[in-house]
Protein backbone atom coordinates (compact mmCIF):
# COMPACT_ATOMS: atom_id res chain seq x y z
CA UNK A 1 0.00 0.00 0.00
CA UNK A 2 2.83 2.46 0.50
CA UNK A 3 2.92 3.05 -3.65
CA UNK A 4 -0.45 4.66 -3.46
CA UNK A 5 0.06 8.55 -3.21
CA UNK A 6 -1.98 10.84 -0.65
CA UNK A 7 -3.74 12.67 -3.30
CA UNK A 8 -5.22 9.53 -4.54
CA UNK A 9 -6.37 8.35 -1.24
CA UNK A 10 -7.32 11.77 -0.89
CA UNK A 11 -9.45 11.64 -4.02
CA UNK A 12 -10.50 8.11 -3.48
CA UNK A 13 -11.96 8.97 0.09
CA UNK A 14 -13.89 11.68 -0.69
CA UNK A 15 -15.38 10.02 -4.20
CA UNK A 16 -15.13 5.89 -4.76
CA UNK A 17 -14.47 5.19 -0.44
CA UNK A 18 -16.90 8.30 0.62
CA UNK A 19 -17.22 7.57 4.58
CA UNK A 20 -20.65 7.78 4.53
CA UNK A 21 -22.25 6.53 1.37
CA UNK A 22 -19.80 3.21 1.31
CA UNK A 23 -18.87 2.64 4.91
CA UNK A 24 -21.95 4.61 6.66
CA UNK A 25 -19.34 5.54 8.92
CA UNK A 26 -21.37 8.87 11.06
CA UNK A 27 -24.65 8.33 10.09
CA UNK A 28 -26.60 9.47 13.01
CA UNK A 29 -25.05 13.21 13.21
CA UNK A 30 -25.28 13.05 9.09
CA UNK A 31 -29.35 12.27 9.87
CA UNK A 32 -29.95 14.66 13.19
CA UNK A 33 -28.24 17.77 11.59
CA UNK A 34 -29.58 17.17 7.81
CA UNK A 35 -32.07 19.40 8.40
CA UNK A 36 -30.93 22.94 7.12
CA UNK A 37 -27.51 23.79 4.33
CA UNK A 38 -25.95 26.51 7.01
CA UNK A 39 -25.87 23.66 9.94
CA UNK A 40 -24.64 20.91 7.58
CA UNK A 41 -21.93 23.25 6.29
CA UNK A 42 -20.58 24.14 9.76
CA UNK A 43 -20.93 20.75 10.72
CA UNK A 44 -19.17 19.56 7.75
CA UNK A 45 -16.51 21.88 8.26
CA UNK A 46 -15.43 20.72 12.10
CA UNK A 47 -15.84 17.27 10.78
CA UNK A 48 -13.59 17.71 8.28
CA UNK A 49 -10.92 20.21 10.27
CA UNK A 50 -11.40 17.30 13.91
CA UNK A 51 -11.14 14.25 11.04
CA UNK A 52 -7.69 15.79 9.72
CA UNK A 53 -6.43 16.44 13.22
CA UNK A 54 -6.88 13.61 14.81
CA UNK A 55 -6.15 11.03 12.43
CA UNK A 56 -2.02 12.81 12.63
CA UNK A 57 -2.49 12.85 16.31
CA UNK A 58 -3.40 9.42 15.96
CA UNK A 59 -1.16 8.13 14.14
CA UNK A 60 1.88 10.10 15.59
CA UNK A 61 0.62 8.04 19.18
CA UNK A 62 0.15 4.77 17.37
CA UNK A 63 3.27 4.36 15.95
CA UNK A 64 5.45 5.98 18.32
CA UNK A 65 3.62 5.26 21.59
CA UNK A 66 1.37 2.18 21.00
CA UNK A 67 3.74 0.15 18.99
CA UNK A 68 7.02 0.38 21.11
CA UNK A 69 5.54 -0.18 24.08
CA UNK A 70 3.51 -3.24 22.56
CA UNK A 71 0.06 -1.72 23.72
CA UNK A 72 -1.57 -2.24 20.35
CA UNK A 73 -4.64 -3.68 21.66
CA UNK A 74 -5.06 -0.23 23.45
CA UNK A 75 -5.91 1.26 20.40
CA UNK A 76 -9.73 1.75 20.73
CA UNK A 77 -9.55 3.20 24.35
CA UNK A 78 -6.50 5.85 23.19
CA UNK A 79 -7.91 6.47 19.70
CA UNK A 80 -11.08 7.36 21.56
CA UNK A 81 -9.74 9.52 24.33
CA UNK A 82 -7.89 11.61 21.68
CA UNK A 83 -10.84 12.53 19.78
CA UNK A 84 -12.96 13.50 23.00
CA UNK A 85 -9.89 15.38 23.72
CA UNK A 86 -9.08 17.08 20.55
CA UNK A 87 -12.83 18.27 20.15
CA UNK A 88 -13.02 19.71 24.05
CA UNK A 89 -9.41 21.74 22.97
CA UNK A 90 -10.86 23.06 19.98
CA UNK A 91 -14.25 23.64 21.21
CA UNK A 92 -12.41 25.54 24.19
CA UNK A 93 -10.22 27.40 21.87
CA UNK A 94 -12.99 28.34 19.75
CA UNK A 95 -14.68 29.48 22.29
CA UNK A 96 -11.45 31.96 23.49
CA UNK A 97 -10.90 33.39 20.10
CA UNK A 98 -14.19 33.48 18.32
CA UNK A 99 -17.47 33.67 20.07
CA UNK A 100 -19.56 34.21 17.33
CA UNK A 101 -18.44 30.94 15.28
CA UNK A 102 -19.05 28.79 18.54
CA UNK A 103 -22.20 29.92 19.22
CA UNK A 104 -22.92 29.15 15.64
CA UNK A 105 -21.73 25.78 15.93
CA UNK A 106 -23.32 25.30 19.20
CA UNK A 107 -24.08 22.03 20.17
CA UNK A 108 -22.62 20.32 16.92
CA UNK A 109 -18.51 20.57 18.35
CA UNK A 110 -19.35 17.94 21.30
CA UNK A 111 -21.40 16.15 18.85
CA UNK A 112 -18.05 15.67 16.79
CA UNK A 113 -17.04 13.49 19.94
CA UNK A 114 -19.19 10.58 18.93
CA UNK A 115 -19.08 10.56 15.42
CA UNK A 116 -18.15 7.34 14.51
CA UNK A 117 -16.76 8.46 11.14
CA UNK A 118 -14.13 9.90 13.08
CA UNK A 119 -13.06 7.09 15.09
CA UNK A 120 -13.39 4.53 11.73
CA UNK A 121 -11.23 6.57 9.80
CA UNK A 122 -8.16 6.80 12.47
CA UNK A 123 -8.84 3.07 12.66
CA UNK A 124 -8.67 2.35 8.45
CA UNK A 125 -5.60 4.27 9.03
CA UNK A 126 -3.98 1.45 11.04
CA UNK A 127 -5.88 -1.40 9.51
CA UNK A 128 -4.63 -0.15 5.85
CA UNK A 129 -1.06 0.64 6.97
CA UNK A 130 -0.93 4.28 5.99
CA UNK A 131 2.25 6.06 6.27
CA UNK A 132 1.91 9.70 7.74
CA UNK A 133 1.29 11.71 4.29
CA UNK A 134 -1.43 8.63 2.94
CA UNK A 135 -3.17 9.10 6.70
CA UNK A 136 -3.45 12.98 5.97
CA UNK A 137 -5.10 12.59 2.86
CA UNK A 138 -6.95 9.91 4.18
CA UNK A 139 -8.18 11.98 7.03
CA UNK A 140 -9.22 15.37 4.58
CA UNK A 141 -10.69 13.22 2.31
CA UNK A 142 -13.06 11.32 4.37
CA UNK A 143 -14.05 14.62 6.01
CA UNK A 144 -14.72 16.69 2.90
CA UNK A 145 -16.30 13.37 1.42
CA UNK A 146 -18.54 13.08 4.54
CA UNK A 147 -19.38 17.03 4.39
CA UNK A 148 -20.17 16.67 0.56
CA UNK A 149 -22.46 13.96 1.36
CA UNK A 150 -24.79 15.99 4.29
CA UNK A 151 -24.55 19.24 2.53
CA UNK A 152 -25.75 17.43 -0.27
CA UNK A 153 -28.10 15.48 1.89
CA UNK A 154 -29.29 18.85 3.45
CA UNK A 155 -30.54 20.36 0.03
CA UNK A 156 -32.41 17.64 -0.68
CA UNK A 157 -34.06 17.44 2.38
CA UNK A 158 -34.76 21.38 2.50
CA UNK A 159 -36.30 20.71 -1.11
CA UNK A 160 -38.31 17.83 0.43
CA UNK A 161 -39.71 20.27 3.06
CA UNK A 162 -42.73 21.40 0.32
CA UNK A 163 -43.63 17.86 -0.48
CA UNK A 164 -46.48 15.67 0.53
CA UNK A 165 -44.47 12.64 1.86
CA UNK A 166 -46.55 9.91 3.17
CA UNK A 167 -46.87 9.79 7.25
CA UNK A 168 -45.16 6.95 7.92
CA UNK A 169 -42.15 8.23 5.60
CA UNK A 170 -41.50 12.04 7.12
CA UNK A 171 -38.13 12.91 8.48
CA UNK A 172 -35.55 9.69 9.17
CA UNK A 173 -37.16 7.65 6.79
CA UNK A 174 -37.33 9.02 3.68
CA UNK A 175 -33.47 10.43 4.45
CA UNK A 176 -32.25 6.97 4.73
CA UNK A 177 -34.02 6.06 1.22
CA UNK A 178 -32.66 9.16 -0.22
CA UNK A 179 -28.98 7.87 1.17
CA UNK A 180 -29.53 4.49 -0.39
CA UNK A 181 -30.17 6.27 -3.78
CA UNK A 182 -27.33 8.43 -2.91
CA UNK A 183 -24.74 5.49 -2.20
CA UNK A 184 -25.94 3.93 -5.46
CA UNK A 185 -25.05 6.94 -7.77
CA UNK A 186 -21.93 7.30 -5.81
CA UNK A 187 -21.07 3.30 -7.03
CA UNK A 188 -20.94 5.11 -10.82
CA UNK A 189 -17.02 6.33 -9.14
CA UNK A 190 -16.13 2.83 -8.49
CA UNK A 191 -12.97 1.31 -10.28
CA UNK A 192 -11.45 5.63 -10.69
CA UNK A 193 -9.21 4.69 -7.79
CA UNK A 194 -8.63 2.35 -5.56
CA UNK A 195 -7.65 1.53 -2.11
CA UNK A 196 -8.02 -1.56 -0.79
CA UNK B 1 -66.43 44.12 -16.14
CA UNK B 2 -63.70 44.28 -14.07
CA UNK B 3 -65.40 40.44 -12.50
CA UNK B 4 -64.27 39.25 -16.11
CA UNK B 5 -60.42 39.54 -15.30
CA UNK B 6 -58.82 36.76 -13.27
CA UNK B 7 -56.76 38.69 -10.44
CA UNK B 8 -54.00 35.82 -9.53
CA UNK B 9 -50.49 35.84 -8.12
CA UNK B 10 -47.53 34.95 -10.14
CA UNK B 11 -46.15 33.12 -12.14
CA UNK B 12 -48.79 33.19 -14.89
CA UNK B 13 -48.80 30.45 -17.12
CA UNK B 14 -48.41 31.50 -20.67
CA UNK B 15 -47.97 28.26 -22.08
CA UNK B 16 -50.44 25.75 -23.52
CA UNK B 17 -48.36 23.10 -21.10
CA UNK B 18 -49.85 20.60 -19.00
CA UNK B 19 -48.38 17.62 -17.12
CA UNK B 20 -50.25 15.60 -19.32
CA UNK B 21 -49.85 17.23 -22.44
CA UNK B 22 -46.09 17.56 -21.80
CA UNK B 23 -45.85 13.39 -20.67
CA UNK B 24 -48.29 13.04 -23.98
CA UNK B 25 -45.25 14.59 -26.08
CA UNK B 26 -42.65 12.57 -24.54
CA UNK B 27 -44.45 9.35 -25.40
CA UNK B 28 -44.90 10.38 -29.23
CA UNK B 29 -40.90 11.51 -28.99
CA UNK B 30 -40.21 7.67 -28.28
CA UNK B 31 -42.20 6.22 -30.77
CA UNK B 32 -39.45 6.33 -33.36
CA UNK B 33 -37.15 4.78 -30.75
CA UNK B 34 -39.72 2.22 -29.80
CA UNK B 35 -39.63 1.20 -33.78
CA UNK B 36 -36.54 0.51 -33.70
CA UNK B 37 -36.44 -1.22 -30.50
CA UNK B 38 -38.97 -3.95 -32.01
CA UNK B 39 -36.60 -4.10 -35.45
CA UNK B 40 -33.53 -5.04 -34.01
CA UNK B 41 -35.03 -7.02 -30.96
CA UNK B 42 -38.27 -8.15 -31.80
CA UNK B 43 -40.03 -9.89 -29.01
CA UNK B 44 -37.85 -8.87 -26.08
CA UNK B 45 -38.28 -5.34 -26.91
CA UNK B 46 -42.88 -6.07 -26.78
CA UNK B 47 -42.61 -8.09 -23.47
CA UNK B 48 -39.89 -4.97 -22.01
CA UNK B 49 -41.98 -2.07 -22.72
CA UNK B 50 -45.21 -3.72 -22.08
CA UNK B 51 -43.98 -5.48 -18.78
CA UNK B 52 -42.32 -1.87 -17.41
CA UNK B 53 -45.31 0.52 -18.62
CA UNK B 54 -47.68 -1.95 -16.73
CA UNK B 55 -45.99 -2.30 -13.59
CA UNK B 56 -45.38 1.34 -13.20
CA UNK B 57 -48.93 1.86 -13.60
CA UNK B 58 -50.36 -0.59 -11.44
CA UNK B 59 -47.79 0.37 -8.93
CA UNK B 60 -48.55 4.32 -9.03
CA UNK B 61 -52.57 3.19 -8.85
CA UNK B 62 -51.55 1.22 -6.05
CA UNK B 63 -49.67 3.45 -3.44
CA UNK B 64 -52.78 6.04 -4.41
CA UNK B 65 -55.29 3.46 -3.49
CA UNK B 66 -52.92 2.58 -0.22
CA UNK B 67 -53.25 6.72 0.71
CA UNK B 68 -56.93 7.16 -0.36
CA UNK B 69 -55.59 9.90 -3.01
CA UNK B 70 -56.85 10.84 -6.25
CA UNK B 71 -55.77 8.50 -8.66
CA UNK B 72 -52.74 10.07 -10.57
CA UNK B 73 -52.32 7.75 -13.66
CA UNK B 74 -53.98 10.56 -15.79
CA UNK B 75 -50.91 12.91 -16.10
CA UNK B 76 -49.05 9.67 -18.02
CA UNK B 77 -45.93 10.18 -15.88
CA UNK B 78 -46.01 6.32 -14.80
CA UNK B 79 -45.82 5.66 -18.60
CA UNK B 80 -42.82 7.39 -19.59
CA UNK B 81 -41.00 6.21 -16.77
CA UNK B 82 -42.38 2.81 -17.47
CA UNK B 83 -41.06 3.26 -21.68
CA UNK B 84 -37.51 5.21 -20.37
CA UNK B 85 -36.88 2.14 -17.36
CA UNK B 86 -37.18 -0.40 -20.28
CA UNK B 87 -35.00 1.48 -22.80
CA UNK B 88 -32.58 1.59 -20.47
CA UNK B 89 -32.25 -1.97 -19.72
CA UNK B 90 -30.22 -4.78 -21.18
CA UNK B 91 -33.03 -6.72 -24.31
CA UNK B 92 -32.53 -9.85 -22.37
CA UNK B 93 -33.50 -8.86 -19.15
CA UNK B 94 -35.99 -11.24 -17.81
CA UNK B 95 -39.12 -10.04 -17.35
CA UNK B 96 -39.52 -10.57 -13.64
CA UNK B 97 -36.28 -8.13 -13.18
CA UNK B 98 -38.07 -5.33 -15.15
CA UNK B 99 -41.16 -6.07 -12.66
CA UNK B 100 -38.83 -5.35 -10.03
CA UNK B 101 -36.84 -2.57 -11.11
CA UNK B 102 -40.26 -0.87 -12.52
CA UNK B 103 -42.32 -1.02 -9.01
CA UNK B 104 -39.18 0.17 -7.29
CA UNK B 105 -38.04 3.09 -9.79
CA UNK B 106 -42.08 4.03 -8.85
CA UNK B 107 -42.50 3.00 -5.20
CA UNK B 108 -39.26 4.28 -3.72
CA UNK B 109 -38.41 6.64 -6.61
CA UNK B 110 -41.34 8.79 -6.66
CA UNK B 111 -44.65 8.06 -4.40
CA UNK B 112 -42.36 7.76 -1.69
CA UNK B 113 -41.74 11.26 -1.67
CA UNK B 114 -45.16 12.37 -2.48
CA UNK B 115 -45.24 11.61 -6.03
CA UNK B 116 -45.05 13.31 -9.55
CA UNK B 117 -43.43 16.53 -8.92
CA UNK B 118 -41.86 16.11 -5.57
CA UNK B 119 -39.53 12.94 -6.28
CA UNK B 120 -35.73 14.31 -6.36
CA UNK B 121 -34.68 11.80 -8.60
CA UNK B 122 -35.72 10.75 -11.74
CA UNK B 123 -37.56 7.43 -11.21
CA UNK B 124 -36.82 5.62 -14.22
CA UNK B 125 -33.18 5.90 -12.82
CA UNK B 126 -33.80 5.00 -9.59
CA UNK B 127 -35.22 1.97 -10.83
CA UNK B 128 -32.50 1.51 -13.22
CA UNK B 129 -29.66 1.71 -10.31
CA UNK B 130 -31.51 -0.75 -8.36
CA UNK B 131 -31.84 -3.13 -11.13
CA UNK B 132 -27.96 -2.74 -11.40
CA UNK B 133 -26.81 -2.91 -7.86
CA UNK B 134 -28.52 -6.07 -7.73
CA UNK B 135 -28.62 -8.00 -10.79
CA UNK B 136 -25.34 -6.69 -12.22
CA UNK B 137 -24.54 -9.68 -14.76
CA UNK B 138 -28.40 -9.66 -16.25
CA UNK B 139 -27.78 -5.84 -16.59
CA UNK B 140 -24.54 -6.54 -18.25
CA UNK B 141 -25.60 -9.00 -21.13
CA UNK B 142 -26.33 -7.76 -24.51
CA UNK B 143 -27.79 -9.25 -27.04
CA UNK B 144 -27.02 -8.40 -30.64
CA UNK B 145 -29.57 -6.95 -32.87
CA UNK B 146 -31.22 -9.87 -34.75
CA UNK B 147 -29.78 -8.05 -38.18
CA UNK B 148 -26.42 -7.49 -36.93
CA UNK B 149 -23.45 -9.57 -38.65
CA UNK B 150 -21.14 -11.12 -35.96
CA UNK B 151 -17.79 -10.68 -37.29
CA UNK B 152 -16.94 -8.23 -34.26
CA UNK B 153 -14.52 -9.36 -31.62
CA UNK B 154 -16.65 -11.40 -28.61
CA UNK B 155 -16.11 -10.01 -25.30
CA UNK B 156 -18.91 -11.18 -23.56
CA UNK B 157 -19.75 -14.34 -22.61
CA UNK B 158 -22.13 -15.89 -25.20
CA UNK B 159 -25.51 -18.19 -24.05
CA UNK B 160 -28.52 -16.97 -22.44
CA UNK B 161 -30.63 -18.20 -25.68
CA UNK B 162 -29.39 -15.56 -27.67
CA UNK B 163 -25.72 -14.04 -29.58
CA UNK B 164 -24.59 -11.28 -27.37
CA UNK B 165 -21.56 -9.43 -27.78
CA UNK B 166 -20.12 -5.76 -25.74
CA UNK B 167 -21.31 -2.90 -26.61
CA UNK B 168 -19.31 -0.51 -28.62
CA UNK B 169 -18.74 1.40 -24.77
CA UNK B 170 -17.38 -1.77 -23.73
CA UNK B 171 -14.92 -2.00 -26.18
CA UNK B 172 -13.83 1.60 -25.85
CA UNK B 173 -13.02 0.22 -22.15
CA UNK B 174 -10.92 -2.02 -23.48
CA UNK B 175 -8.99 -0.01 -26.18
CA UNK B 176 -8.25 2.31 -23.05
CA UNK B 177 -6.79 -1.05 -21.39
CA UNK B 178 -4.72 -1.71 -25.10
CA UNK B 179 -6.48 -4.89 -25.36
CA UNK B 180 -9.00 -3.62 -28.50
CA UNK B 181 -7.40 -1.42 -31.15
CA UNK B 182 -9.67 1.87 -31.49
CA UNK B 183 -10.08 1.45 -34.94
CA UNK B 184 -12.10 -1.29 -34.25
CA UNK B 185 -14.84 0.92 -32.30
CA UNK B 186 -14.66 3.61 -34.78
CA UNK B 187 -15.65 1.73 -37.63
CA UNK B 188 -19.37 1.15 -36.07
CA UNK B 189 -20.35 4.34 -36.21
CA UNK B 190 -22.87 3.94 -38.71
CA UNK B 191 -23.75 1.16 -36.97
CA UNK B 192 -24.87 3.45 -34.11
CA UNK B 193 -26.21 6.32 -36.04
CA UNK B 194 -29.23 3.18 -37.48
CA UNK B 195 -28.85 1.18 -34.40
CA UNK B 196 -26.89 -2.25 -35.41
CA UNK B 197 -25.39 -2.44 -32.09
CA UNK B 198 -25.72 -3.93 -29.08
CA UNK B 199 -26.72 -1.79 -26.09
CA UNK B 200 -29.99 -0.88 -24.08
CA UNK B 201 -32.82 -2.03 -25.76
CA UNK B 202 -34.00 1.70 -26.67
CA UNK B 203 -30.35 3.63 -26.71
CA UNK B 204 -29.02 2.02 -30.26
CA UNK B 205 -30.90 3.70 -32.65
CA UNK B 206 -29.25 7.46 -32.87
CA UNK B 207 -31.18 8.87 -35.41
CA UNK B 208 -34.77 7.49 -33.95
CA UNK B 209 -33.88 9.05 -31.01
CA UNK B 210 -33.10 12.83 -32.62
CA UNK B 211 -35.88 12.42 -34.57
CA UNK B 212 -38.33 11.87 -31.17
CA UNK B 213 -35.58 14.86 -30.19
CA UNK B 214 -36.28 17.15 -32.46
CA UNK B 215 -39.86 16.76 -32.13
CA UNK B 216 -40.41 17.86 -28.19
CA UNK B 217 -37.30 20.37 -29.04
CA UNK B 218 -39.62 22.01 -31.88
CA UNK B 219 -42.60 21.84 -29.69
CA UNK B 220 -40.82 23.59 -27.11
CA UNK B 221 -41.84 20.55 -24.39
CA UNK B 222 -38.08 20.08 -23.48
CA UNK B 223 -35.73 22.89 -23.06
CA UNK B 224 -32.83 22.43 -25.38
CA UNK B 225 -30.47 24.20 -22.81
CA UNK B 226 -29.56 20.79 -21.20
CA UNK B 227 -29.38 18.67 -23.63
CA UNK B 228 -26.78 21.11 -25.46
CA UNK B 229 -24.80 21.70 -22.45
CA UNK B 230 -24.94 17.26 -21.63
CA UNK B 231 -23.29 17.11 -25.37
CA UNK B 232 -21.56 19.95 -25.55
CA UNK B 233 -19.26 18.68 -22.21
CA UNK B 234 -18.73 15.23 -23.72
CA UNK B 235 -17.79 16.06 -26.39
CA UNK B 236 -15.20 18.68 -25.07
CA UNK B 237 -13.96 15.95 -22.99
CA UNK B 238 -13.84 13.58 -25.57
CA UNK B 239 -12.48 15.32 -28.24
CA UNK B 240 -9.54 16.09 -25.87
CA UNK B 241 -8.75 12.67 -24.70
CA UNK B 242 -8.80 11.60 -28.29
CA UNK B 243 -6.40 14.40 -29.30
CA UNK B 244 -3.99 13.61 -26.69
CA UNK B 245 -4.05 9.55 -27.46
CA UNK B 246 -6.50 8.63 -30.60
CA UNK B 247 -5.18 4.63 -29.86
CA UNK B 248 -6.66 4.37 -26.85
CA UNK B 249 -9.55 6.98 -26.92
CA UNK B 250 -12.25 6.34 -29.69
CA UNK B 251 -13.48 9.33 -31.52
CA UNK B 252 -15.91 12.09 -29.38
CA UNK B 253 -18.57 11.58 -31.93
CA UNK B 254 -18.93 8.28 -31.35
CA UNK B 255 -19.12 8.98 -27.49
CA UNK B 256 -22.01 10.48 -28.58
CA UNK B 257 -23.87 8.31 -30.33
CA UNK B 258 -23.76 5.47 -28.02
CA UNK B 259 -24.71 4.40 -24.94
CA UNK B 260 -27.33 6.28 -23.05
CA UNK B 261 -25.69 9.83 -24.51
CA UNK B 262 -28.69 11.19 -26.34
CA UNK B 263 -31.73 9.13 -24.35
CA UNK B 264 -29.89 11.18 -21.50
CA UNK B 265 -29.54 14.05 -22.64
CA UNK B 266 -32.83 14.75 -24.47
CA UNK B 267 -35.26 12.56 -22.64
CA UNK B 268 -34.05 11.74 -18.55
CA UNK B 269 -31.68 14.79 -17.82
CA UNK B 270 -34.46 17.20 -18.94
CA UNK B 271 -37.00 15.67 -17.08
CA UNK B 272 -38.42 18.79 -15.69
CA UNK B 273 -38.95 17.61 -12.00
CA UNK B 274 -35.52 16.96 -11.09
CA UNK B 275 -33.72 19.93 -12.92
CA UNK B 276 -32.72 23.30 -12.03
CA UNK B 277 -34.87 26.06 -12.81
CA UNK B 278 -32.56 29.37 -13.98
CA UNK B 279 -31.21 29.07 -17.21
CA UNK B 280 -27.85 29.64 -15.25
CA UNK B 281 -28.80 26.43 -12.97
CA UNK B 282 -30.03 24.60 -16.26
CA UNK B 283 -26.14 24.80 -17.94
CA UNK B 284 -24.43 23.96 -14.50
CA UNK B 285 -26.51 20.75 -14.28
CA UNK B 286 -26.13 19.67 -17.94
CA UNK B 287 -22.15 20.55 -18.04
CA UNK B 288 -22.14 18.73 -15.25
CA UNK B 289 -24.14 15.83 -16.32
CA UNK B 290 -21.37 15.63 -19.50
CA UNK B 291 -18.91 15.72 -17.33
CA UNK B 292 -19.28 13.16 -15.27
CA UNK B 293 -20.54 10.79 -18.11
CA UNK B 294 -17.15 11.26 -19.36
CA UNK B 295 -15.51 11.14 -16.18
CA UNK B 296 -17.00 7.60 -15.59
CA UNK B 297 -16.55 6.14 -19.44
CA UNK B 298 -12.89 7.41 -19.29
CA UNK B 299 -11.74 6.36 -15.67
CA UNK B 300 -13.99 4.44 -14.11
CA UNK B 301 -14.99 0.91 -13.98
CA UNK B 302 -18.10 0.84 -15.51
CA UNK B 303 -18.41 1.42 -19.37
CA UNK B 304 -21.37 3.59 -18.92
CA UNK B 305 -22.10 6.54 -16.54
CA UNK B 306 -25.12 8.08 -17.65
CA UNK B 307 -27.38 6.94 -15.10
CA UNK B 308 -24.95 7.58 -12.35
CA UNK B 309 -24.42 11.22 -13.77
CA UNK B 310 -27.95 12.43 -13.99
CA UNK B 311 -28.36 10.95 -10.39
CA UNK B 312 -25.76 12.37 -9.02
CA UNK B 313 -26.81 16.00 -10.63
CA UNK B 314 -30.63 15.42 -9.28
CA UNK B 315 -28.78 15.22 -5.98
CA UNK B 316 -26.91 18.44 -6.55
CA UNK B 317 -29.77 20.03 -8.18
CA UNK B 318 -30.94 21.87 -4.97
CA UNK B 319 -27.79 23.67 -4.35
CA UNK B 320 -27.77 24.78 -8.04
CA UNK B 321 -31.06 26.47 -7.43
CA UNK B 322 -29.81 27.92 -4.74
CA UNK B 323 -27.26 29.45 -5.39
CA UNK B 324 -28.73 30.03 -9.34
CA UNK B 325 -31.65 31.99 -7.89
CA UNK B 326 -34.60 34.25 -10.57
CA UNK B 327 -34.19 37.50 -9.78
CA UNK B 328 -38.07 38.70 -9.69
CA UNK B 329 -39.33 41.08 -12.33
CA UNK B 330 -38.77 44.25 -10.96
CA UNK B 331 -35.19 43.72 -9.45
CA UNK B 332 -34.11 42.17 -6.35
CA UNK B 333 -36.31 42.16 -3.33
CA UNK B 334 -35.10 44.46 -0.57
CA UNK B 335 -31.56 44.99 -1.75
Amino acid sequence: MTETSAIVILIAAILTNNILLTNFLGMCSFVACSGQIRTAVGLGTAVTFVLTMTTMINYAIYHLLLVPAGLVHLQFIVFIAVIAAFVQFVEMFVERFSPKLYFALGIFLPLITVNCAILGASLFMVIRGYNFAQAVGFGFGAGVGWALAIILMAGLRQKMNYSDIPEPFRGVPVTMIVTCVLAMAFMGFAGMVSIQ
Amino acid sequence: MLSKITVSPGPHISEPHSTRSIMGDVIIALVPAMFAAIIYFRIRAFVLIGVCVGTCVASEWLCNLIRKKPNSLDDLSAVVTGIILAFSVPPALPWWAAVIGSAFAVIIGKMVFGGLGANIFNPAMVGRAFLTASFGMLMTTWTVPVTLDTTMPEIAATGRGAITQATPLAWSKQAIKKKVDTKVVAAQLDASLIGQIGGCLGETSSIALLIGALYLVLKRTINVNIPLAVLGSAFVVAAMCHLINPNAYIPPWLHLTTGGMLIGAFFIATDPVTMPLSTRGMWLFGTGVGALIMLIRIVGEYPEGVMYAILIMNAVTPLIDRFCKLTPAGGVPNA
